[in-house]
């Protein structure tokens, strides 16, 4: 990591970035807001795989998570509310060589992005995503989310939220080309780290859901889950995410889960009374649209002016 | 019927004419449209001046025999250039009685028009079927319509047992006999669209061209001979649609990807370019809607490699916001609008010219972008070139318009020779001076270069969010002032490189006729026959919409009357409770009355049909008489 080998020998690296190449902005988010941690751990990784910032870009939609890209001095693009994804796969579409990061929420993502959502799982092109989901809208002041819990009351439902929350992870296990799906959690800047490191290792599209705590509007969500570490299920497998022992002790819950079996991870993900915590479901095997998307990309001009006339001389009279 | 020897068909002296409108109707399905295409790429290749429209109903398969089903093709040929589908028609293919309604409903045909109509109907097992078609053969004959009764059907039947699947071809063997058409280039053309299919299918359709040769030579009195359309230029032709076009104009650009969702009448440029994308190293990505197919061209135009995204009225609709953000954050996009009859599902198969307003407006707060039409299919090819360049040196997405009429239109044009220079060039990758802030507008002219992702010290955070020259998020008054100025200052500095447009008759006169995109070949017709009748009549056509052209003062102020013609809603004047102070006015000639404070009149419909030109003569001579009469 220092340029110092084994061997004792020094690998100089011509540029070596440190955390501060990936700082951006300040963080305006609230004291307490889990995404602050989020945002510490996305930068140690780049930092630690040495991803260089001009090649990494950051996406995001709208949101308290999409002002993420501003705090990374990465590029970034903060765009429209919901449409993280497709840009997102824009960028990879032709230049697949780019280090993409897409940071979405739960209504960003789950509720008005919904069918980006479905449509780039499917797309499977590599990107890391992010789903900072606190169950609730909270730039906007505490409306409804897609995860809010069934009862909890919010602006909208002032007297409770009156659905049955969405299963982010179901919905996302049951679209065909799903190749990497993960939950975890803000609070255990551990688990976390390894399982976005996972994610950013798999080529491929690695949908992260994080629980996040929002200090401000559905603090009572979190809260549940942080004092009642047993209402955790903390998901181990050599092929899953790395735990050290004085992290497992932390989960008083925990189950063997090979992540390449798929009706496993779907019923670990059906039971709602337990939240999985971990890698769900792996499958490195599964072919990403930016390798069909960029074919050619590296054609040359001779080669496009004679590919240019030859379709012409179809049209020849 | 007997068969003919070789002598007898080619002793008949062909008759020379100038030119025809020949259609072929038939219920979808039938294969009428391939039949008109071949017809029309024979007849290019033969030297004629061509334009081909299709006849498309809205629905996949429309009940038979009904004229709403009405499916078929248009072809406009003669010894010179051709620039619209014309008035009614000469002579008319349809393979049953009932098709010709809906065209008769559009005014396609004339008393003389000749009517060549399939008889099997006549001996129909169903009495209803047999019925109405004597009913309306002896309807069409009354109303002046030269009504041939064919057995097509029986003809076909004898060399194949299919005969609903040959019979265009039949037809097109009938079509090369009247208008003396080359059937070794026939056969050709015949080889090369079932060459997929193999040899079989192939000698199938060439020996049912044949036998549709010889049944017209032997039993119709029509021959006639369009003689070539001399062009004062050898340079090469080629023959294509005005969505082709726009797709070969994606290639040409060098335009890497075209991110779209299937629409009416946009998708064939899509079409075409997935089946030919690959030769040029480019991918056509089908998103899952509207919106993700230009957020998809978005991060790509981000990313460096300016892409293109194709759509209509509905698809325009759902972009808008999208497209507010390009305008924002300066990215570089092209938009192909090929309009359609709206509002909402509207039109979906048939012309409008409805989202001008649409394209200029269409976004949150102000969100200034240049706005080009193309006006004929060459153009298509040619303005796409030109709506990438302009994107990217004007930092803005570029709405190229077309419409259903240009889309679908086939002609021959002068064959675009490919340039090096018409491409992108390589994305640049070298370091950013850090020194340099991403909106580094020039107070002058609102331009500023852009950190390509991959430039060192170019790093910035691009965001749809009010942002200063460091694209930092700014929420003062001052702030969003300034950076609206510079955007919609790039459009003034565009407006200061154009040049005004070329008036197309006189400089002066009684009136002016201002049109905008496909109406381009049918105003200029009309104008010309008023002309040729000593009318003091001029016109011009704009093709930057956005900014406007120049100089339109100066020449509106030197006609009397300057008026619009537009395919798209107006108030007539003489409808109940319009008088001028609420009339709404055509799309163009609001924009132009604003612009210009001329008082500009304007005509237009929302009847789906390409503008014709017979049609804009009459009512610029109603116009005219109603002038004289004031004097």
């Amino acid at each position: 990591m220092f340029g110092l080998k084994g061997d004792w020998s020094l690998d100089i690296k011509k540029r070596y970035f440190t955390l501060g190449n990936y700082a951006g902005g300040e963080a305006r988010w609230c004291p307490g807001c889990g995404d602050h941690g989020v945002l510490t751990v996305v930068q140690r990784i780049c930092r630690d795989k040495q991803l260089p910032p001009e090649k990494t870009v950051a996406v995001s939609g709208i949101g308290c998570s999409s002002r993420l890209p501003h705090y990374m001095g990465t590029y970034g693009f903060h765009g429209l509310h919901g449409r993280a994804l497709p840009v997102a796969c824009g960028i990879k579409s032709r230049r697949p060589e780019l280090d993409v990061w897409v940071a979405t929420g739960d209504g960003d993502c789950y509720s008005i992005g919904t069918g980006h959502w479905i449509h780039a799982i499917r797309y499977n092109m590599n990107m890391t995503v992010l789903v900072f989901d606190n169950s609730i809208y909270g730039l906007t002041k505490k409306q409804t989310s897609p995860t809010t819990p069934i009862g909890f009351k919010s602006n909208t439902h002032p007297t409770g939220a009156i659905l049955e929350p969405l299963n982010p992870l179901t919905a996302t296990l049951g679209i065909s080309n799903v190749s990497f799906v993960a939950q975890t959690v803000d609070w255990n800047p551990i688990h976390l780290y390894e399982t976005i490191k996972a994610a950013h290792d798999h080529k491929g599209f690695s949908l992260i859901n994080i629980i996040q705590r929002c200090p401000v509007y559905s603090q009572e969500v979190s809260q549940f889950l942080q004092d009642n570490p047993e209402n955790l299920l903390l998901l181990n497998h050599e092929n899953g995410i790395p735990i050290a022992d004085n992290i497992m002790r932390m989960f008083p819950n925990q189950r063997e889960h090979d992540p390449s079996n798929m009706s496993e991870a779907y019923n670990i993900s059906f039971n709602t009374k337990l939240t999985p915590v971990g890698l769900l479901y792996h499958n490195p095997k599964v072919p990403c649209y930016d390798d069909l998307s960029s074919k050619g990309n590296d054609m040359g001009v001779e080669e496009k002016l004679a590919g240019l006339n030859k379709v012409l001389d179809q049209f020849a009279i | 019927m007997n068969k003919p020897s070789e002598e007898t068909i080619t002793q008949k002296p062909a008759k020379r004419i100038d030119e025809h409108i020949v259609e072929i109707v038939s219920d979808s399905g039938e294969g009428a449209q391939k039949a008109g295409q071949t017809f029309g790429n024979i007849s290019a290749k033969m030297g004629n001046g061509v334009w081909t429209v299709e006849i498309i109903p809205a629905e996949i398969k429309p009940p038979a025999r009904s004229p709403a089903g009405a499916s078929g093709i248009r072809i406009r040929l003669g010894s010179h250039y051709m620039t619209n589908m014309g008035d009614a028609a000469d002579l008319v293919v349809a393979l049953n009685e009932q098709v010709l309604y809906s065209r008769i409903a559009t005014d396609a045909y004339k008393p003389g028009t000749i009517v060549l109509l399939e008889n099997k109907w006549l001996t129909d097992p169903n009495p209803k079927i047999r019925e109405q078609y004597t009913t309306s053969v002896a309807e069409f004959r009354e109303n002046g319509l030269i009504v041939h009764e064919l057995p097509m059907e029986v003809e076909c039947l004898k060399l194949t047992p299919r005969p609903r699947l040959g019979k265009n071809m039949f037809v097109l063997g009938m079509l090369s006999y009247i208008y003396s058409r080359d059937l070794e280039k026939a056969n050709t053309e015949i080889h090369n669209t079932f060459i997929r299919k193999g040899e079989k299918v192939i000698s199938l359709n060439q020996d049912l061209l044949k036998a549709g040769y010889e049944f017209a030579a032997t039993n119709l009195e029509y021959h006639y001979e369009i003689p070539a359309w001399e062009r004062d230029t050898d340079e090469r032709l080629i023959v294509t649609n005005g969505n082709q076009g726009l797709g070969l104009g994606v290639m040409l650009s060098g335009m890497e990807l075209v991110a779209m969702y299937p629409i009416t009448p946009a998708t064939s440029a899509s079409h075409y370019l997935a089946d030919v994308y690959d030769q040029v190293g480019g991918f056509v990505h089908q998103a899952e809607d509207e919106i993700a197919a230009i957020g998809f061209a978005i991060g790509s135009s981000y990313a460096g490699k300016t892409a293109c995204t194709i759509t209509s009225g509905p698809g325009l609709a759902l972009k808008t916001e999208f497209m507010g953000l390009a305008v924002m954050a300066e990215i570089p996009l092209v938009i192909c609008v090929v309009q359609r009859g709206g509002p909402s599902t509207g039109l979906p198969t048939k012309v409008e010219q409805g989202d001008l307003l649409a394209s200029l407006y269409g976004a949150q707060g102000d969100a200034p972008k240049i706005v080009i039409a193309a006006a004929t299919i060459e153009e298509c090819v040619h303005f796409v070139i030109m709506a990438r360049r302009l994107a990217e040196a004007f930092r803005t997405p570029v709405i190229l318009l077309t419409d259903a009429n240009l889309g679908t239109g086939v002609q021959p044009y002068p064959r675009p020779e490919p340039k090096a220079e018409w491409l992108a060039s390589p994305i640049d990758q070298s370091p950013w001076n850090k020194e340099i802030p991403p909106y580094d507008w020039d107070e002058e002219t609102g331009l500023s270069s852009r950190p390509i992702v991959g430039q060192p010290g170019g790093e910035y955070v691009l965001t749809g969010l009010a942002h200063t020259t460091n694209s930092k998020v700014a929420y003062d008054r001052e702030s969003n002032q300034y950076s609206c100025n510079m955007r919609s200052r790039k459009l003034a500095s565009l407006y200061s490189t154009l040049k005004p447009p070329i008036v197309h008759g006189d400089q002066e006169g009684d009136m002016l006729v201002v049109g905008w995109g496909s109406t381009l070949g049918a105003i200029e017709e009309a104008v010309d026959k008023l002309r040729a009748e000593k009318h003091k009549v001029s016109s011009v056509h704009l093709r930057f919409l956005s900014p406007l052209e120049p100089g339109l003062e100066e020449i509106f102020s030197n006609f009397k009357k300057v008026i619009t013609i537009e395919i798209n809603y107006s108030d007539d004047v003489n409808f109940p409770l319009i008088d001028k102070s609420n009339r709404r006015y055509a799309q163009l000639a609001m924009m132009l009355r604003a612009q210009t404070l001329v008082d500009i009149d304007c005509w237009s419909n929302v009847h789906g049909q390409p503008m014709q030109p017979g049609l804009i003569y009459n009512i610029l001579s109603q116009h005219l008489e109603t002038m004289k009469g004031a004097n």
